[in-house]
């Protein structure tokens, strides 16, 4: 059946979209990413020598203490409404550190806390983080066999 | 014989039913945008007093439509036919608003096209004197939307630049067939849409994905009526943002059918400014309807507008098709609305 009045084939109308689609910014993106990235990841150092030289933690602990400063941090900034703006703003400068993963666990327990404890919060609140933990746990157990593989 | 009925797609409307009364509720982003002054009521923030941000959608419905009809000069029980629809999973703005004001009622879903597609079943429904009145309501909200068919709001992702804004608000229209009042403006055509789908799968980029739909109707609308862009002072879609907006004005000029530029605008270019920052324009049910309701029935009551076709833009997938993969149908539906007054400005 044909009674297309638009005569625009797909492949030319996906060439006439992309013309008109305003591209994504990349050195301004890369830019924001850095900033806010480092920044980050400078705070998160700061928390790990204050563990190790002030509070005379050992080194893997002083890293612990880093991580659970940056979750405890961003878990504040979303419940206060103010992570998803930094997200906006810096993009992956803002997830790659251990702070995207705090952000994805928070987010969908306060935004589904309302259709109940269970069907809502406890159903929902690996939407986001879940296909990261099941890949990433996935590859470490993939990566872990093949270790055991090549040292026995 | 369908005797009112002329070429492919477009209906004629002999007895012209009135739109008599409209209202616009809009929330705190679109109170900020050029069409705030125009609005009934801006709510101060997202929930509007509620628990959650379903039931403030809700609310805002239904306060749009006792306004649109204490407006009408109608009682409520005189309604006879309540169409709407909303973007929520089964239209539950639309229905629980239902409930509250029982009224004989038709739930629609034509994502956001619903406006326009209420407004030509009830011009219908009308002029075969079915019903002497009756009432359309479309809404949408940010945060319901944003909800269902994206992330939770809290959660920090990086939107597109194509990407366009879900339109927290709600709108009422009162269509009568013999109004006890001046109507705002009379219907005489109605164009349903055909599903048009040229390939594009990008959800984050819709405009793009209802554009053909908008030149499909639009053309059909033409070809039926023997008219030209230039019949009309203004013609305006619903929300193909600004992709949409440039890819349509590109499709109808390849089409040997030019729009001209300045007599043709969007809802979702006209409800935020640029510097808010909502990339490329407003979307969602409540766009159309609000902006058809604070802004061009007023103008058309006052004769500033003689002749428009408001046409809603709905992009027809879910978050289901979405994710397979599949791409993205379009469909927009026109309604060629007139002054009941002699027109005295130019647009």
């Amino acid at each position: 059946m044909n009674r297309q009045r638009i005569h625009e084939d797909p492949a030319h109308y996906e060439q006439m979209t992309s013309q008109a689609s305003p591209p994504s910014r990349t050195g301004q993106g890369v830019l924001r990413a850095w900033w806010v990235g480092g920044l980050i990841c400078c705070i998160g150092q700061l928390a790990a020598d204050v563990g190790v030289h002030l509070l005379k933690m050992s080194t893997s602990d002083g890293y612990c203490l880093a991580a659970i400063v940056l979750v405890f941090l961003t878990a504040v900034l979303t419940g206060a409404g103010v992570f998803d703006r930094i997200g906006q703003y810096a993009g992956a400068g803002s997830f790659v550190p251990i702070t995207g993963f705090a952000n994805a666990m928070v987010s969908p327990a306060l935004e589904y806390r309302r259709e109940g404890m269970v069907l809502g919060l406890g159903a929902k609140l690996f939407t986001i983080a879940g296909p990261v933990l099941v890949y990433g746990i996935g590859s470490s157990v993939l990566v872990g066999i093949l270790y055991a593989l090549l040292h026995h | 014989m369908a005797v009112k009925r002329i070429g492919q797609q477009t209906i004629l409307l002999p007895k012209k039913p009135a739109l008599l009364a409209g209202a616009a509720w809009a929330g705190p982003k679109e109170g900020k945008g050029p069409l705030a002054a125009l609005f009934d009521c801006v709510t101060e923030d997202e929930t509007y007093g509620q628990q959650s941000f379903e039931l403030a959608e809700r609310q805002m419905v239904l306060d749009a439509a006792r306004a649109a009809i204490g407006r009408s000069g109608l009682r409520e029980g005189e309604i006879q036919l309540l169409l709407g629809g909303d973007l929520l999973n089964q239209i539950i703005s639309a229905s629980f608003t239902a409930r509250e004001l029982a009224l004989p009622f038709l739930g629609l879903y034509g994502a956001c096209s619903t406006m326009c597609q209420g407004l030509c079943l009830a011009a219908m429904l009308l002029d075969g004197e079915h019903a002497d009145h009756a009432l359309c309501v479309a809404s949408s909200h940010f945060c319901t939307a944003e909800r269902q068919y994206r992330f939770p709001l809290e959660y920090g992702n990086q939107r597109t630049p194509t990407a366009q804004w879900t339109v927290t608000g709600a709108g009422a229209t009162v269509l009568s067939l013999s109004p006890g009042k001046p109507p705002m403006a009379r219907m005489t055509h109605a164009c349903i849409g055909r599903v048009v789908d040229l390939g594009v799968t990008d959800a984050n980029n819709m405009g793009a994905a209802m554009a053909p739909a908008a030149a499909d109707t639009l053309l059909a609308l033409f070809e039926d009526t023997h008219t030209t862009p230039a019949d009309y002072d203004l013609i305006v879609t619903g929300d193909l943002g600004q992709v949409g907006h440039d890819l349509l004005l590109r499709l109808m000029d390849g089409q040997g059918m030019p729009l001209i530029g300045e007599r043709y605008r969007d809802c979702g270019l006209m409800i935020y400014a640029p510097e808010q920052d909502t990339h490329a324009g407003g979307s969602g049910c409540g766009c159309s309807a609000v902006v058809l309701n604070a802004c061009l029935l007023p103008m058309l009551a006052r004769g500033e507008l003689g002749r428009i076709i408001f046409m809603s833009t709905g992009a027809l997938m879910s978050v289901t098709s979405s994710q397979q993969g599949e791409s993205i149908p379009g469909i927009a539906h026109a309604a060629v609305l007139e002054s009941p007054v002699e027109k005295r400005t130019g647009v």
